[in-house]
């Protein structure tokens, strides 16, 4: 990116360290010269929530380390001794617990923000399946962090999921074991999980650093999708990206805060406050909310190799996103059939969350057999087809034509302005 | 082409949630929800009523501490801020009048002594099997986290309502039903031996016999000796023995929510400042350093 001004050292301090570490020039080209477009709206401020849920996943989760207790006779009793006698130790429990909820939230929206207006194409894939690993990471760490209070549903949770892996053929059943420590789930499963929970976070945070140096390499994609052409096309990243974050977050951490302080169980489980009883199985197992669609569609599969084949899919099939679009297009603002597409996707995926809450018996299994079938139809047959099917609407010749209104935009692509509503 | 997707949305959501309608019908029979009750706990400002809370603790000492563990609770709890708010001198009155297990003593033997404020409330019986032993089989749930660990499912749309209304009493109101809910059985249940009719229970044989009858437990506070009290006062202690630092979480709630609303009011403002010239002049070039 041109343009870049660059750091001019000012304390003596600075300047002596400028010389053995440039960190003072790296921060500043970073996240206060760095180039942002114009016209970001808010659906991008979820970037910088998702770095603040990290870091609150982060501290809040190493202080409860501090007062937990992973063994399969003492854990349970461990998370009520901080829910009751540890200092705060209730404010730390339900900020970790709903944080689990709100990253995910956050993550989704993220993703579908990403989706909306084509983040993945060219030359953002690298900085895609990134975000793609991020998730599948987060999927894991939030797993393992489920099981660890060792209630009812994390013990059922435990069992369920790490069975999927004996659908595998031949080495199914060696795997379970391997990964249990034993032929159950029990105390070794346990003490991996709380240790895998501790490591995950930090590779997350790693990657996290990738993937914000492959955004500041290709730049932050926008809601034309064109990309800045010139200095009017874009502004600093501080102040004005950051104090836009910043507000955001403010928004964010309002409703986090209604969760924590008025609904702090709504979004768990009361069978969690059961302690695990392997000889007692309760009567609806159910993930997380933030696992619904995916658990809706292991379920939807009749064949449990095949589920579990359809359950992973459904994640990985987003790293080949940048390929499996075919249009050269980013913003869905200027591709009709595919924003409509794309929209019932997501009404799709929040539709397989409500059936993944419920029994899997009668209408339900068929509505999430349809709903099982338009996901993956999405990607496989919808998605690559409409590059070559649709007619997109003009697109601005830059971000700031887009700004200055539809006029310009006439005149200068020479064709009558688009009466599309965004 | 847009009219035509939206109608096709329509139908393919539409065919979703027919498909879970007719299925609601054809579901096992479940019990019905149990009815609301009026919580002094409830909505953003609600707190715990400490004589309700004395009133329930009593209800649990005579009635139910003779077959329900209280394992996560010390009697330090009971003169707690935000709970029954005992004396420490009662709190310790109460401890002992309870005969707990402690040793082992110089001879290496375990012996009984009159409870003290630090110590948990001691369970009815030894372990499980004793429990189950001398009720028939049935195992008493300890009720630590009780109004926690129970709940109903009120189902669509009602679980969203409920994260506006802040309803978080399904515990509570479910123990006040189970209390209430021992009604002569229809005509052609079967109800297994050992077993009562419940409405609320699901399957509706719980082994739990009717716990409490009008006039069992005596109130000195004027209070209304029913069942329908009695189930409030003591499901309203189970929620305070399971959620015991809810005043405290209310009470700093508000105060977080009200510097968190200043606090985004004023960035909002801030960022209004910042952007002003970019949104109201978006044909100049802005400073990219500031």
């Amino acid at each position: 990116m041109s343009g870049h001004p660059t750091y001019q050292p000012q304390s003596p301090f600075m300047k002596w360290m400028e010389r053995r570490l440039p960190i003072g020039s790296l921060v500043y080209s970073s996240f206060v010269a760095y180039p942002t477009p114009r016209n970001l709206n808010y659906w991008w401020t979820f970037g910088g929530i998702l770095s603040f849920m990290l870091l609150v996943q982060i501290v809040t989760g190493v202080v409860l380390a501090m007062h937990y207790t992973p063994n399969v006779n003492l854990a349970f009793n461990s998370v009520e001794g901080i829910m009751r006698d540890v200092n705060y130790g209730w404010l730390l429990r339900y900020i970790h617990a709903t944080g689990a909820s709100f990253f995910f939230a956050a993550v989704y929206i993220h993703i579908a923000r990403g989706m909306y207006y084509g983040s993945y194409k060219e030359p953002r894939e690298v900085l895609w399946i990134l975000g793609v690993i991020l998730f599948l990471l987060m999927v894991v760490t939030g797993f393992m962090g489920y099981v660890l209070p060792w209630g009812q549903m994390s013990y059922w949770a435990a069992t369920v999921i790490t069975n999927l892996f004996s659908a595998l053929p031949v080495v199914g059943h060696g795997i379970v074991t391997w990964l249990w420590g034993g032929y159950a789930v029990g105390n070794p499963t346990l003490n991996r999980f709380y240790s895998l929970h501790y490591l995950l976070p930090f590779i997350i945070a790693g990657v996290v650093v990738l993937h914000v140096w492959a955004l500041h390499m290709v730049g932050q994609n926008n809601p034309t999708g064109v990309e800045p052409k010139t200095e009017k096309d874009t502004v600093a990243f501080t102040p004005y990206a950051t104090v836009k974050d910043a507000f955001f977050v403010g928004v964010f951490c309002i409703v986090f805060a209604y969760f924590i302080f008025y609904i702090p169980n709504y979004l768990m489980h009361s069978d969690n406050y059961i302690p695990a009883n392997p000889s007692q199985t309760p009567t609806h197992i159910v993930p997380e909310w933030y696992y619904l669609p995916f658990y809706a569609i292991l379920r939807a599969i009749p064949n449990k190799l095949l589920g579990v084949c359809a359950l992973g899919t459904s994640i990985i099939i987003l790293a080949f996103m940048p390929w499996l679009d075919t249009s050269p297009v980013r913003s869905a603002n200027y591709r009709p059939l595919f924003r409509q597409f794309l929209l019932i996707l997501f009404a799709v995926v929040i539709g397989l969350g409500y059936l993944g809450s419920q029994e899997p018996v009668g209408g339900y299994v068929i509505a999430a057999r349809l709903l099982t079938a338009y996901y993956f139809a999405f990607f496989f047959i919808i998605l690559p087809l409409l590059g070559l099917l649709e007619k997109p609407k003009p697109l601005p010749n830059s971000i700031s034509e887009s700004v200055l209104g539809k006029g310009a935009s006439a005149g200068a692509s020479g064709l009558p302005p688009s009466g599309g509503k965004k | 082409m847009r009219r035509n997707l939206s109608i096709m949305t329509a139908f393919l959501l539409g065919a979703a949630l027919s498909g879970t309608a007719t299925l609601t019908a054809c579901a096992q029979e479940e019990p019905p929800n149990p009815p609301m009750q009026t919580w002094s706990f409830a909505g953003p400002f609600g707190l715990y009523d400490p004589q309700q809370l004395q009133r329930g603790f009593k209800i649990y000492r005579e009635v139910c501490s003779n077959c329900h563990s209280l394992n996560l609770l010390s009697f330090r709890n009971l003169a707690d801020p935000g709970g029954p708010e005992f004396t420490q001198a009662q709190a310790a009155a109460i401890a002992a009048t309870f005969q707990v297990t402690d040793g082992p003593n110089d001879q290496g033997q375990m012996f009984k002594r009159p409870g003290k404020i630090s110590d948990n409330f001691p369970p009815p019986f030894a372990n499980e099997q004793a429990a189950r032993a001398a009720l028939g089989g049935g195992l008493p749930p300890d009720m630590s986290d009780l109004a926690k660990a129970r709940s109903y499912d009120e189902g669509f749309p009602w679980f969203i309502i409920d994260a506006f209304t802040m309803y978080d009493a399904q515990g509570p109101d479910y123990i006040h039903a189970i209390i209430n809910g021992y009604v002569t059985a229809p005509a052609g249940f079967s109800q297994p031996p050992g077993t009562y009719y419940n409405e609320y229970f699901p399957g509706h044989a719980i082994k739990m016999p009717p716990p409490l009858h009008a006039g069992q437990v005596q109130y000195t506070d004027g209070t209304p000796e029913t069942l329908d009290q009695y189930g409030r006062d003591v499901a309203a202690f189970l929620m305070w023995a399971s959620e015991p630092k809810l005043d405290e979480r209310k009470r700093l709630g508000f105060q977080v929510m009200i510097f968190l609303i200043v606090f985004t009011g004023l960035l909002y403002f801030t960022k209004k400042k910042i952007w002003h010239d970019v949104e109201r002049h978006p044909e100049l070039n802005q400073p990219h350093a500031s």
